[in-house]
């Protein structure tokens, strides 16, 4: 009886936060959905389906995201990995720290000012030029979905960087050990041993980088040029430009419920495949 | 004069201000010891319109000041001055449409004092209850009769003032010579076919409904205004096919073309102004269709947070010889009669600033029906989402 009065207490403030923060604008969100663009802008209620039946208007918006976001946390992870595996595994102990602290030190840098720094880089007088001086001309990144590609990697590497980082920073050496002394080769180690076990780190890694690229908007904004828009540089344009809140809250919430989808399905392929590999290793 | 300003730290500089509010001590001796004295009489004297007034006299206005307004459109040197004499630091927040704003002020909590919104919105923000009625006691360098009333007369609801003349100007494009082949561009007919030709992933548009849309339907030949759902049609089919030539849509287009990834954007007077003098092959056009002129004021939205700063920041850029900088940095014109009496001759017959009659004749200025009409709204967020 104390310790349930106890535990609630301790559940209270993250309860409350989350009602607060969370439940209640989402709620908000939906009402919004189904009501109707204000004369000047903004919301005036109702109840109608005419904002979710507008949604094929940014069809393309849905389709940039769900092709970027995706290849941008392939691409990371495919960078991450062994950068990672690198830190965890094979760094020198001494150099380890510093190593780290270099891949936290541009989240000191705002990552508006970062990303600002790419639009001189990536522009005509940055990587183009340099690629002239070597007799490959004519190359255009800036404003192209490439140049969103890159700023996507970029920005996200740390984010996969350090889960996985930790997983296989857990990672028993002994285990590497004895799968050598058992006879098997470097890569079959790799693939039997090291990659099982750091899963939950790739897991986390992507699922972080995957969900908040589904969000994400300056990186488009900045190095799109508005032209490779993202379903959130849609919805910044519904609440910041066009003033169609109802229409924006439809686009919201059909954000929310792709991302729940997909999620929820990447979720269980991961359960599924590390249950088999669990299995596997039983065996 | 910063000399005087670093002789006295901020502590003594509050306690001194503390004994003189608690008459402790005289406002001369206070002006002595924190060094304002000198500071204020410098400058009277290099700039007599500087004499403090009861707006913005020292420490009473507050430590800074948010303005709302858009690229390339002050004098940062300006803004210096103004926090040298009142002590009051400016936040520039830079805006690319006046939907924008709009669209800020509508949410609430946008934090501004002062905002720089153009002719057709003001009818709106008054509608919408979302501008102050100006305080012209407040604004003493603000002399009605100084101004050309084409270029104020939309600052009025009803009589009632609601915001001051900054600049005027019109919207054209602005076009890198160099890569034209000695062609001539004139007319917005032009603009949109040679972007979808020789110009292809070179030419800019602004992220702003109310040109990007206006001048789409110049095309045709329509009215920059058009809220006509068949016209409107027709300027998003043409929309749409340009849309994979162009470099970016994007209402601050100054860097790409300095830089040379862009060749060709929409772009108003002054952008113009300061691209061609820095770059003699950046020509500013006006389409032959026409096009708009408009007019941008200053106005205090409601719930200003420091709206005693505001005020002074609005009188203080409207001091003919502060406003004569501005238009020298800027190169908007004026239409206060006073500031240009302060600017060189050239200046004054540019033919960027003040275009033949007959191209001036051919402009529009922006309607209020644009800025709240639906459709207009969601055919430029659906041109930027294709």
């Amino acid at each position: 009886m104390k310790s349930s009065l106890v535990h609630r207490l301790l559940l209270l403030p993250a309860t409350m936060w989350l009602l607060v923060m969370l439940v209640l604008p989402l709620l908000v969100v939906i009402i919004f959905s189904f009501g109707d663009r204000g004369p000047a802008g903004g919301y005036v209620p109702g109840f109608s389906l005419d904002q979710y039946a507008n949604l094929p208007a940014r069809f393309t918006a849905f389709k940039n995201t769900m092709i970027l976001a995706p290849a941008g946390t392939l691409a990371a992870l495919l960078i991450a990995y062994p950068l990672a595996y690198y830190l965890a595994v094979k760094a020198n102990p001494n150099i380890k720290t510093v190593l780290l602290v270099m891949i936290i030190v541009p989240f000191w840098t705002s990552i508006l000012i970062r990303t600002y720094a790419w639009i001189y880089i990536l522009g005509g007088q940055g990587i183009p030029k340099m690629l002239e001086f070597f007799g490959v001309e004519g190359v255009r990144l800036i404003n192209t979905p490439y140049s969103v590609l890159i700023g996507i990697i970029y920005g996200y590497l740390p984010l996969m960087v350090f889960p996985i980082y930790v997983s296989l920073e857990k990672l028993d050496k002994r285990l590497l050990e004895a799968s050598q002394d058992l006879g098997a080769s470097p890569i079959r180690t790799f693939r039997n041993v090291t990659l099982p076990l750091s899963i939950p780190g790739i897991a986390t890694g992507c699922m972080l980088v995957f969900i908040l690229l589904m969000g994400e908007f300056l990186i488009p904004a900045l190095l799109g040029g508005g032209k490779v828009f993202f379903i959130g540089n849609a919805l910044v344009d519904l609440f910041l430009q066009s003033r169609n809140w109802a229409y924006g809250s439809a686009v919201a919430t059909t954000l929310v419920i792709v991302m729940l989808l997909t999620v929820s399905i990447y979720m269980k392929l991961m359960m599924r495949g590390s249950n088999i590999r669990e299995e596997v290793s039983l065996l | 004069m910063s000399k005087d300003n670093q002789s006295i730290t901020k502590k003594q500089f509050m306690k001194e201000l503390w004994r003189f509010k608690n008459g402790s001590i005289s406002r001369r001796q206070f002006l002595g010891v924190t060094g304002l004295g000198v500071a204020t009489s410098v400058l009277a004297g290099a700039m007599p319109a500087l004499i403090p007034r009861k707006a913005w006299s020292a420490s009473d206005i507050g430590d800074r000041v948010v303005l709302a307004t858009w690229p390339n459109y002050h004098d940062p040197a300006n803004f210096e001055k103004f926090t040298e004499v009142t002590g009051a630091h400016v936040q520039v927040n830079v805006f690319g449409s006046n939907e924008e704003m709009l669209a800020k002020l509508q949410a609430g909590g946008s934090g501004w004092d002062v905002f720089v919104p153009t002719n057709y919105t003001i009818t709106t923000y008054v509608g919408e209850d979302l501008i102050e009625p100006l305080e012209l006691s407040k604004i003493p360098n603000y002399a009605a009769e100084a101004f050309d009333p084409r270029f104020s007369d939309a600052g009025s609801v009803d009589g009632t003032v609601y915001a001051v003349p900054k600049n005027w100007g019109t919207t054209g494009y602005v076009v890198n010579n160099k890569h034209t082949d000695g062609r001539k561009l004139t007319s917005w007919k032009d603009f949109w076919d040679i972007s979808m030709n020789e110009f292809t992933g070179r030419t800019m548009v602004h992220d702003y409904q109310l040109t990007t849309i206006g001048n789409a339907l110049k095309y045709f030949g329509y009215s920059f205004n058009s809220v006509d759902p068949a016209e409107l049609a027709d300027a998003e089919k043409l929309l749409l096919e340009v849309k994979p030539h162009l470099f970016a849509i994007n209402s601050d287009y100054q860097p790409p073309l300095r830089n040379g990834d862009a060749w060709m954007s929409m772009c108003w007077t002054g952008d113009g102004k300061q691209l061609n003098t820095d770059i003699p092959e950046m020509e500013y056009v006006l389409g032959v269709e026409g096009g708009e002129i408009w007019s941008d004021y200053f106005a205090v939205p409601r719930g200003a947070e420091h709206p005693d700063a505001g005020y002074a920041l609005i009188d203080f850029m409207l001091d003919p010889a502060v406003n004569a900088k501005e238009v020298l940095a800027h190169g908007y014109p004026v239409a206060d009669s006073r500031t240009n009496d302060l600017l060189p001759k050239e200046l004054l017959e540019d033919p960027i600033l003040y275009p033949a009659q007959e191209l001036l004749d051919a402009l529009e200025f922006g309607a209020a029906a644009t800025l709240t009409d639906p459709n207009r709204a969601e055919l430029l967020a659906r041109f930027k989402a294709a």
